[in-house]
Formats: C-alpha cells, structure tokens, sequence
C-alpha cells in the first residue's frame, strides 16, 4: 500500500537523506521520510533518539548541515522558521511553549499572526474553545498561570490557529492525566478527518500514537532504524519490546 | 496658598516635566531590553540626535520666533514626525550594524558596544555642533495661564485668587510638552497591549523561538522596537530642545541614565513599570534640586538606582527578565 501512494503521488512532505547537528553534537544521521496529505504520521524513539531535532528541522527552528526537505517538491530546508508558517506547517513544540504572559486568547492570536481574515480568526478561535472548553474559561488568564495540561491544550489550539496544512505535534500527551490522553488523541484524530490535517505526531505513549496513526517512523539514536504501517509496526517484535513496554 | 505649598506645587509641575520626557526615554530602554535583553547605552544619546536634528531642520526653514499661526499648527508637528523618523531610523541603522551581528554572541559584547556607539555618537555631535552649550532658539511661544485673565477668572469661580500665587508658573510651554509626552506615553501602551505587532513584541520578548514558529518574523520585529524607541528618544528631544531652549552633545548621557534608573525602578522590560518610573525619578529631581540642592541630585538619583539593583532588582512593577541575569 505504501509503494503504491509513493509512486502515484509526490509526498506533501520528504526529507532526503537530513543530517542535523547541535554544534558537535550528530543529532540526526540522514532521516528519510514522507509523509502524505490526509495521514497522520507517527515518529517513536526513546529518549535522545532525535524526535523533536526532526521536528525543530522540518519546521526550520534549525536547519539541517546536509540533505533536502520538500514541501511538494520544493526545497525548504533553508527557509527560515516563520517563512514556513504561511506555507502551511504550524506546531504544538515540545515544552508547549506558551507565551507566559499573553493571556489565552492573545496567545491563540498569535498562532494566526500570519492571517488577515479577521473574522475566520475568530471563529477559529471560537473553534478551538469547542475543542477545549477549558480554554474558554481561561481566555482571559495568562498562559503562564494555566495548569500543565491546560498549557498543552494551549499548545495544540494555538498550532492549528494557523489552518495548517502539516501540524507537528511534539509530543501532545505530555504530563496528561489518562482521560485526558484519550481526549487529545481522540481530538488529533478530529482534526485530522474533519479538516483533512496532515500530521506528524511525535509520542513516547507509542501504543496510543500507532492505534491512531496509518504509518510509523522508528528513530535510533538519529537514524530510521524502521518504517512501516502502523498495523505492522504494533506487532513488530523488536517494537513491542522496546517502545510497548512487553517483556 | 503659603509660600511652602505654592513651591511644593511649583516642583510638583517640574516633576511632571521632567517625567514625561524621562517616560519617553525610557520606554524606548525598557522595549529593548525586553525583546532582546540589552541595556542599550547609546539610546540617551538618541534623545541627544533629537535635539540636533529638529534645531537642524528648524533652523534651514528658519521660521519666525515664535511661531505662530500655520506654523505653529503645521510646521511644528511636522518638524516632530521627520525627527521621530530620522532618529528612529538612526537607532535601525544602529541596530543593524552594531548590535544585530552580535545577537547570538554572549550578553557582553552588545552591552559594550552599546557603549562604544554612545561615545562614538557622542563625538559626532561635539564635531557637527561644537563642544560647548548650544543654544536652541525659542521656537515655541511661552505665556504664563497663572497670568491669564480667563484663568484667573476661572479659577476666581471655584473661589481661588491665583493672583497670589506669585511663586508658580504654568505656561504654554508646560502644557505643550505635557500634551506631546503624555499622549504619546499613552499610544505607545495602547500599541503594545493591543495591537497585533505590539503582542507579537511581547511574544518576541518572552520566547523567541516560540515566537518564529508562530511566524512571526523577529528580526523584524527588533527592527520595529528600535525604530519605535528611537522615534520616542527624538521627539523627546525635540521637545525638550524647544522647552529648554539649550543642549550639549553630553546631553544624551545624563538623560540617559535618568531614563535608565526609571527603567530599572518601574522594572526593565516593563513597559507601565518604565512610565511609572520616569515620573517618580522626575518627582525625586524636582523635589531634590528643590529641597536638597541640585548638587545633590545625581546623588540621590544614582543612590536610590544603586538601592534598588541590591534590595529589589525586579523594580516595583515586576521586570520581566530579572536584571539579575546581566
Ligand atoms: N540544544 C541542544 N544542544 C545540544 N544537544 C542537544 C540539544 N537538543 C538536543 N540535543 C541532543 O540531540 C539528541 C536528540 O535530541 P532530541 O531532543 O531530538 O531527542 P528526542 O527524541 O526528542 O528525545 P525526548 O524523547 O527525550 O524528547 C540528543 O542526544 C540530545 O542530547
Ligand atoms: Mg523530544
């Protein structure tokens, strides 16, 4: 299934062959991947494998040393990060990275700094409350005063505040109660029908990601050690023993 | 009123002055140091270029003293929008090719060349308008209102002789600078709060890295804040020109300095905090030069500056950035 859509259709997004330092430091060691429109994508590794270097790449936050990213067929990888928001890539980072003193709302503004259509921002915003109503009791609080959770639910409402085409979730179950873990994924899934959202969704609750994603990238210590589709991926051997957690 | 009340009155009116432009000044400070956490030193100096080039561009028009009619109501704001954008293209320009290449390289070196730029500036203006006072001509015309006889008339109504009040002035001149400073204080806030340039100055401020990913292009967004604060250095020095009617090319230092005490009072990096600020240090110069003797003013300016960095580094509105990490 995978070589068919590989040959009929170019990739919304492809990286060749990227190599990414932090200063010395060989944090991704030539990543290849595509991601098509309309899937979600997952990216699993454990700790230090290079998830968010191949996030913080794809979204230019910093810039490969060697290797391409195609945005349909056009290099990016030089672009600078808020260039690439107007093309369609938005993201909820690791961290979440909330304006700690914007209130709520004012930090869902941002996420659509580059739109002018006033009134479809605010019926995005309006969006986003029905998505989290939590958010709406604290529009007009401080980000920095919202609990951790609430701050991730900020993060996610504020990434798709720029209708993006390829949302890159770094790891949005973060520091989640259980019932709120299935919310957000059921939510990610949501975005994903309901607007057509391409995303790339970066979990260590791997089990939960590959239930919801069609295909799967394992990342080791900067390479892709395994791709396939989720299905395959979840009873993959070496898989169940290392990122499932199964003796 | 006593004697003792119409000087307390009298220095209540000075401080105001002196705060308003002090508030213009350090606004200019305090957006700098919160976006991308620079004392810049030169920025007094900006407030300094105001004054030069407004008497600059005054004196190739050369108008009649004072002015009056279209002049008054046209050249005047005129001369003050081509200030504001010569010095706010002035501290761009400086931006751009002293700080900007140092943005990634430890908090030092900006902070020295920051100082480097000041002395540099400094020069330049000792050379192009000599090293001694200069004078700027009284462009702007002064009535005293305590002398005015609907004022005194109004005032009579609310049961007030101010005839008596031999020892206060309020002229024309009070009220020109308060209605230049005081609004804009207040359009530079509103900016800031509300509009979407001003958020995305405080999302810069607060995480820049975030704030790229929201597209937000940051290296414009710099650009802005030092053309907005180098724009509201030189209206206020022209403003100051035209009320003071005198300057030297050392201005900008000791203007400066008081605007960077305000800065650090209100707490640097916070916009209300810097307009708090400036009319507590104009208040405290007043009051001092008054009270205690001017000799004595730097003193207590730089000692209350000194008290604060030890006892409340994060000012009295709260810094955003502590200070702490300098
Ligand atoms: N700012 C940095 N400076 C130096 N090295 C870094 C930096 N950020 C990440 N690294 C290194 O790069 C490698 C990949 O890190 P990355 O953050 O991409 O891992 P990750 O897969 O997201 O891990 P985690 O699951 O813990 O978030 C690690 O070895 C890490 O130590
Ligand atoms: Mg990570």
């Amino acid at each position: 299934m995978i070589e068919t859509m590989s040959e009929t259709k170019t990739a919304l997004l492809e990286l060749n062959n990227i190599h990414s330092y932090y200063g010395n430091i060989h944090a991704l060691k030539g990543i290849s991947m595509q991601i098509f429109e309309g899937e979600i994508v997952t990216l699993i590794g454990s700790n230090g494998a290079g998830k968010s270097t191949t996030i913080r790449t794809i979204s230019g936050v910093m810039h490969p040393r060697e290797g391409t990213i195609l945005l349909e067929g056009q290099p990016i990888q030089h672009f600078p990060a808020h260039s690439l928001v107007s093309k369609g890539i938005s993201q909820s980072p690791e961290g979440r990275r909330i304006f700690p003193r914007l209130s709520v709302r004012d930090n869902l503004a941002m996420g659509a700094y580059k739109r002018n259509d006033r009134k479809a921002i605010r019926q995005d915003i309006d969006r986003v409350y029905g998505l989290f109503p939590r958010l709406k009791e604290r529009a007009k609080q401080y980000g920095g005063t919202l609990s951790g959770g609430e701050q991730q639910m900020l993060a996610i409402g504020r990434a798709l505040m720029a209708r993006p085409r390829l949302l890159l979730l770094d790891e949005p179950s973060m520091g989640l109660a259980p019932v709120l873990v299935e919310q957000i994924f059921e939510i990610i899934v949501r975005i994903n029908k309901e607007e057509g959202t391409t995303i790339l969704l970066v979990e260590q609750n791997a089990l939960m990601a590959l239930e919801v994603a069609r295909r799967g990238y394992v990342l080791q210590t900067g390479n892709v050690v395994l791709h396939d589709n989720a299905d395959t991926l979840m009873h993959n051997e070496m898989v169940r023993r290392v990122y499932l957690g199964e003796e | 009123m006593s004697i003792d009340n119409q000087v307390f009155l009298q220095n209540v009116i000075i401080g105001l002055t002196v705060g308003g432009y002090l508030a213009l000044i350090a606004l200019g400070y305090t957006m700098v140091y919160g976006i991308i956490e620079l004392i810049n030193f030169a920025h007094g100096d900006l407030f300094a270029f105001g004054f030069f080039i407004s008497l600059t561009i005054f004196a190739k028009i050369n108008p009649d003293i004072p002015l009056h009619g279209a002049n008054l109501y046209l050249l005047l704001p005129g001369v003050a929008i081509l200030t504001m954008l010569l010095t706010g293209s002035l501290n761009l320009a400086i931006d751009q090719i002293a700080y900007r290449p140092l943005r990634k390289a430890p908090r030092l070196a900006p902070l020295l060349t920051a100082v480097g730029v000041s002395f540099m500036l400094e020069a330049i203006y000792a050379i192009w308008k000599g090293p001694s006072q200069v004078p700027y001509p009284r462009y702007f015309p002064k009535e005293d209102y305590i002398n005015n006889e609907k004022v005194i008339s109004f005032f009579s109504k609310l049961g007030l002789d101010i005839t008596t009040w031999r020892i206060v002035s309020f002229t024309t001149k009070d009220l020109f600078l308060f209605s230049v400073t005081i609004p804009l204080v207040i359009a530079l806030t509103l900016f800031i709060d509300r509009t979407r340039v001003g958020k995305a100055m405080r999302a810069c401020a607060q995480d820049r890295e975030a704030a790229m990913m929201m597209g937000i292009n940051v290296n414009r967004i710099i650009a802005t804040t030092f053309f907005t604060g180098g724009a509201l250095a030189g209206v206020a020095g022209m403003v100051w020109g035209l009320y003071i009617n005198s300057g030297r090319f050392t201005m900008g230092f000791e203007a400066g300095l008081m605007a960077f005490t305000s800065a650090v009072l209100g707490g640097i990096g916070n916009i209300r905090g810097a307009v708090l600020g400036a009319f507590i240090i104009g208040m405290i110069k007043a009051m001092s030069d008054s009270y205690i003797g001017s000799e004595w003013t730097r003193v207590v300016i730089f000692g209350i500056l000194i008290l604060m960095l030890v006892f409340r580094p994060s000012g009295i509105l709260g810094s955003t950035q502590s200070i702490e990490k300098l």
